[in-house]
């Protein structure tokens, strides 16, 4: 590596902000707004995740869902942030946040089918708060600052949380969606999963920046970093920015500082340009591990809590898996049905003329 | 008497009168009232919150138009100028014309982009393309041309109103010559109807904004008697009038300043290979722009299709 291409600690660096100690030389800190029940939800939420992910993984490698976008280690940003809003807030997840929507109640068998390829993974973002899936990179950016823009024109009092990496903010999307956000004052906090890797390539050659957040001051709002690892740093990061955006002071970029734990999807063959010992000395301080220990040492958590938060995520994936394998086979209609409200003449009858020759074929 | 500029502002007004939810933003739309003065006098009616100077950016002005619509907003875009659009496409691609699918048919996406297209009117480089091909080649898109300002102010009207994501580009050409009643109040023109805009027997010139008035020339000087035919809608497409005309004078002649390849005209003549074959007495001749980028203004005019190239093009097909 060129050493231009090392990136020093800018002065203005922010300090990476946590919350959860070690159990040994550093404290634990404490967070306002979660009381005993609400460390515990948050903790049932990442144990939720992480076996949604884990179980994906083997359902992939079976051959029940398709190529598979692995989350593992960031369960504590997208929980620890979930948890700071409110069900009027809405979140906006890329598909490294693809089932973000469990956490506000989407069933586990709706987000495999998205991942099966049926249209039953199809959902009314409205429903949720929960928009669609973003596949392209960052182009959810500006529909996060638009509908923030939208809620504080309506006076309502919700935000929105848009998701993306590190590599995300290399694209013009993430910048003209940033910059919106703060001309308009918009409600939404930009929380930028920083995992280091954007496929192959490093965060050294994605940009010259010391940290991420030092971009928030290019838009003029504020940009915060905190240890992606620790969900309390990330819910309380998370939950003061929702406070300046409920108050009108707009946009707030949190970057969450973490390493990717996992290949990039299922498809992906890390071995030919990560250091495998990093990322198994990573995997070694995991977040949820660590949320665990924090709990613990709190006497909060207890085996059979931690046993049964597990079992049921069990349960509801492997009831998951079984709905969304028994699905019917979509109805070849749906390839026109949902394109348009009020579809073009020439899309009706191809459609019709599709049906006839499928229903001729007998198929 | 309005000209289509002139119009277009009426159908704004006309629009966020009626419904409240309508909201335009673009570049320079709001304090200056658009570098066409198309937008004039809304923000003063209606408010800087409902007609918004954003920053400049067509992908995040499309961007923030989803979100927008995601929250209840019917936004209508404005892109200064055609060739300033081609930022907005990566929005408009991966999800305008997606998103309502993406939701199942849940959730509608309201949005209207408009924008002025199209050349001769001695503009540096980039101000003169005519991109319709892009956008018509959008699944999830509709896309209208109006060529007259009573179909300006009412196609405008059908785009606000309607469900999907609709593309209006509006011939900058004509947009202040162009002079003719427009209805006052509520005027609204379906998309997917065509206008006969002069009724003949021998051959049809189909043609849509600008190329309109060009059609209408060749045919006041052609020997055989020439129907127009103006689309208004390329997306619908209204093909029953297409085949109608066609079916009738048994030649056409399509008329489309855009460059030739996998253009729209292209999209006309293979509609009527499809399903006018036994109709036909000639083939279906293109007088389209060239397979270059848009030239400098001091040759532009050798560039797009002229009154002679298309009696040229009718002389071809009449000879058949």
């Amino acid at each position: 590596m060129r050493a231009s291409m090392r990136v020093e600690p800018s002065p203005a660096m922010p300090e990476l902000r946590r919350v959860i100690g070690d159990g040994e030389g550093h404290p634990d800190g404490e967070v306002t707004g979660l009381d005993d029940a609400g460390l515990l939800a948050l903790h049932r939420s990442m144990v939720l995740l992480r076996t949604y992910d884990e179980r994906s993984l083997t359902y992939h490698r079976q051959g029940r869902i398709g190529t598979y976008a692995i989350f593992w280690g960031t369960e504590a940003i997208q929980a620890g942030s979930v948890h700071a809003l409110d069900e009027v807030d809405w979140v906006f997840p890329s598909y490294r946040e693809s089932a973000i929507g469990l956490l506000r109640g989407m069933a586990p068998a709706t987000i495999l089918a998205w991942w099966r390829g049926h249209p039953a993974g199809w959902w009314d973002p409205r429903e949720r708060r929960v928009a669609s899936i973003c596949v392209p990179i960052a182009t959810h950016v500006p529909h996060a600052a638009g509908l923030a823009w939208g809620l504080r024109l309506r006076g309502e009092r919700g935000c929105a949380v848009c998701y993306f990496g590190d590599g995300a903010t290399s694209e013009g999307a993430f910048h003209e969606g940033a910059n919106f956000a703060a001309v308009m004052d918009a409600p939404l906090v930009l929380l930028c999963n920083n995992n280091q890797w954007a496929i192959s390539t490093p965060l050294a050659a994605q940009t010259r920046a010391a940290a991420l957040a030092d971009k928030a001051a290019g838009y003029g709002m504020p940009g915060v970093r905190v240890d992606g690892g620790d969900v309390l740093a990330v819910y309380d990061a998370t939950r003061q920015a929702v406070e300046r955006a409920r108050a009108g002071e707009g946009p707030t970029l949190i970057e969450a500082v973490t390493y990717r734990m996992a290949p990039h999807a299922t498809a992906d063959d890390p071995s030919l340009y990560i250091d495998e010992a990093r990322v198994e000395e990573e995997r070694r301080s995991e977040c949820v591990a660590r949320y665990e220990g924090y709990l613990r040492r709190r006497g909060l958590l207890t085996d059979e809590l931690a046993e049964a938060a597990r079992a049921d995520a069990l349960a509801a994936m492997r009831e998951g898996i079984a709905a969304a394998e028994a699905l019917p086979a979509p109805d070849p209609a749906l390839v026109f049905d949902t394109a348009y409200a009020d579809p073009p003449a020439q899309l009706v009858a191809e459609r019709a003329e599709l049906l006839r020759l499928l229903s001729e074929d007998g198929r | 008497m309005k000209t289509l500029v002139e119009a277009v502002n009426d159908g704004l007004h006309t629009e966020m009168e009626r419904d409240p939810s309508v909201m335009v933003m673009g570049e320079d739309v709001g304090i200056l009232g658009g570098v066409f003065r198309a937008t004039a006098g809304l923000r003063e009616r209606f408010g800087s919150d409902r007609c918004v100077d954003t920053p400049l950016a067509e992908a995040g002005i499309l961007g923030t138009a989803v979100g927008l619509a995601m929250a209840g907003f019917r936004p209508v875009c404005e892109m200064q100028y055609d060739a300033f659009s081609y930022p907005c496409l990566d929005q408009l691609i991966c999800h305008v014309g997606r998103y309502r699918w993406r939701t199942g048919g849940a959730m509608e996406f309201p949005i209207t982009v408009r924008m002025p297209y199209g050349g001769r009117v001695r503009a540096p480089e980039l101000h003169d393309d005519s991109p319709e091909a892009y956008y018509v080649h959008t699944p999830g898109i509709k896309v209208a041309i109006p060529s007259t300002p009573a179909d300006a102010k009412g196609l405008l009207a059908a785009a606000i109103r309607d469900a999907d994501p609709v593309v209006v580009l509006e011939p900058k050409l004509i947009y202040r010559t162009a002079r003719g009643e427009v209805p006052e109040g509520e005027h609204v023109v379906p998309l997917g109807s065509a206008r006969v805009a002069r009724q003949g027997t021998d051959v049809t010139v189909v043609a849509y904004g600008a190329m309109v008035a060009v059609a209408e020339a060749a045919a006041e000087r052609a020997d055989a008697s020439v129907e127009v035919l103006d689309l208004r809608s390329l997306k619908p497409l209204d093909e029953g009038a297409l085949l109608e005309s066609v079916g009738k004078t048994g030649r056409a002649v399509v008329v489309a300043e855009a460059p030739r390849v996998a253009g729209f005209a292209a999209e006309v003549a293979a509609v009527l290979a499809e399903k006018a074959i036994l109709d036909l007495r000639g083939p279906v001749v293109r007088v389209t722009g060239y397979d270059v980028p848009y030239p400098y203004w001091t040759i532009e005019d050798a560039y797009l299709p002229s009154p002679e190239r298309v009696l040229a093009a009718l002389d071809k097909v009449m000879a058949f």
